[in-house]
């Protein structure tokens, strides 16, 4: 359950974002989610509205993931393969000498706001 | 209603606490202070190793613990009878984790000028509190052996960001099918630097050597 955790950080950066721009009304939290950030959407979306009621800026705001598909590269035969098919182990050639190359981002995308 | 338009971010929702933990990280080290985070699931074993290691370095370094749970003080009470060490109980408000101002927060409650370490024992899951950074000097965790030695491939982020690895409960170790060499291959897989110690809570092997790890890193800091 660290969905909730996470919708806090994201209420602050928003709140933030809001201030410095003298927005007085956010309708829209458009995120990008990695397949592998661990977070899982529809928990974050529900922690989202419980939230999000509390807060007269972000009232009835949509929160929208976007969902990035987890892509490992493999340093020794150089080929990027599914990570979530494969996990560790490159398909290809086999070796564990491989890195997540995207798939783990939690981050705010946009904002959509009315002033 | 007035205008509608689009406000680009694209930041992660974790760089505020990062920024927030490398600023502690900074702060403890000018203090002098080293920070142990401590993680690992609940029923591991945590708070009963806490009590063996603290009585084993307690007249060697001048050490404070955190405890950090959703609810109650038990572990907090616990420490400081078993111990006498200073313990205070954090809060962490329905959360499955610490971050690095929740841990700030704990530490402005400790003379630090006085200490030298600080145990935090975060609360027990091994997902959540491995996100998070609590701006700590080290990471460690306990694995216990009726967890199962496939648990590295099971919590993979656990694993990559904890310098040490104790394998708690080794005493019962005829009593299940724990491979101790499979769990220190699936643990390098992850992360090839972390030290791997076993130990026993209830028995006190392999204390020591967990004791020495720890005042080792404490001497360079």
């Amino acid at each position: 359950m660290h969905e909730l955790g996470i919708v806090f950080y994201i209420i602050r950066d928003v709140k933030k974002v809001a201030e410095e721009n003298h927005v007085e009304r956010v309708s829209k939290v458009v995120m990008d989610i990695g397949e592998v950030s661990t977070v899982v959407p529809h928990l974050l979306t529900d922690c989202w509205r419980w939230a999000t009621d509390k807060e007269e800026l972000l009232k009835g705001c949509e929160l929208k993931c976007n969902i990035i598909p987890a892509v490992t590269w493999c340093d020794n035969c150089k080929q990027e393969y599914e990570t979530v098919k494969h996990g560790k182990t490159c398909p290809h050639c086999h070796s564990e000498n491989t890195w997540l190359l995207r798939g783990n981002e939690v981050e705010i995308k946009e904002l959509v706001v009315s002033s | 209603m007035g205008e509608v338009k689009i406000i680009e971010i694209k930041k992660s929702v974790f760089a505020d606490n990062e920024k927030d933990a490398d600023s502690l990280r900074t702060e403890l080290k000018e203090k002098k202070v080293f920070l142990l985070n401590l993680m690992s699931s609940p029923g591991s074993g945590k708070t009963t190793t806490l009590i063996q290691i603290l009585n084993r370095i307690k007249n060697k370094v001048r050490v404070a613990v955190m405890e950090a749970d959703i609810d109650g003080d038990v572990d907090a009470v616990k420490i400081k009878e078993a111990t006498g060490v200073p313990s205070i109980q954090l809060h962490t408000g329905g959360m499955c984790h610490l971050d690095a101002e929740m841990t700030r927060q704990g530490l402005d409650n400790l003379n630090l000028e006085e200490t030298d370490l600080v145990i935090l024992e975060n609360v027990g899951n091994l997902v959540c509190p491995a996100e998070f950074d609590t701006g700590a000097t080290c990471n460690a965790m306990i694995l216990s052996v009726p967890e199962g030695d496939d648990k590295p491939l099971k919590y993979p982020l656990m694993f990559s960001v904890c310098d040490l690895v104790l394998i708690n409960k080794m005493d019962v170790l005829p009593y299940f099918d724990f491979n101790m060499e499979r769990c220190k291959r699936f643990i390098q897989m992850r992360n090839a630097n972390a030290q791997v110690i076993p130990i026993s809570a209830k028995t006190g092997d392999g204390l020591d050597a967990f004791a020495n790890w720890l005042l080792d890193r404490i001497s360079e800091c």
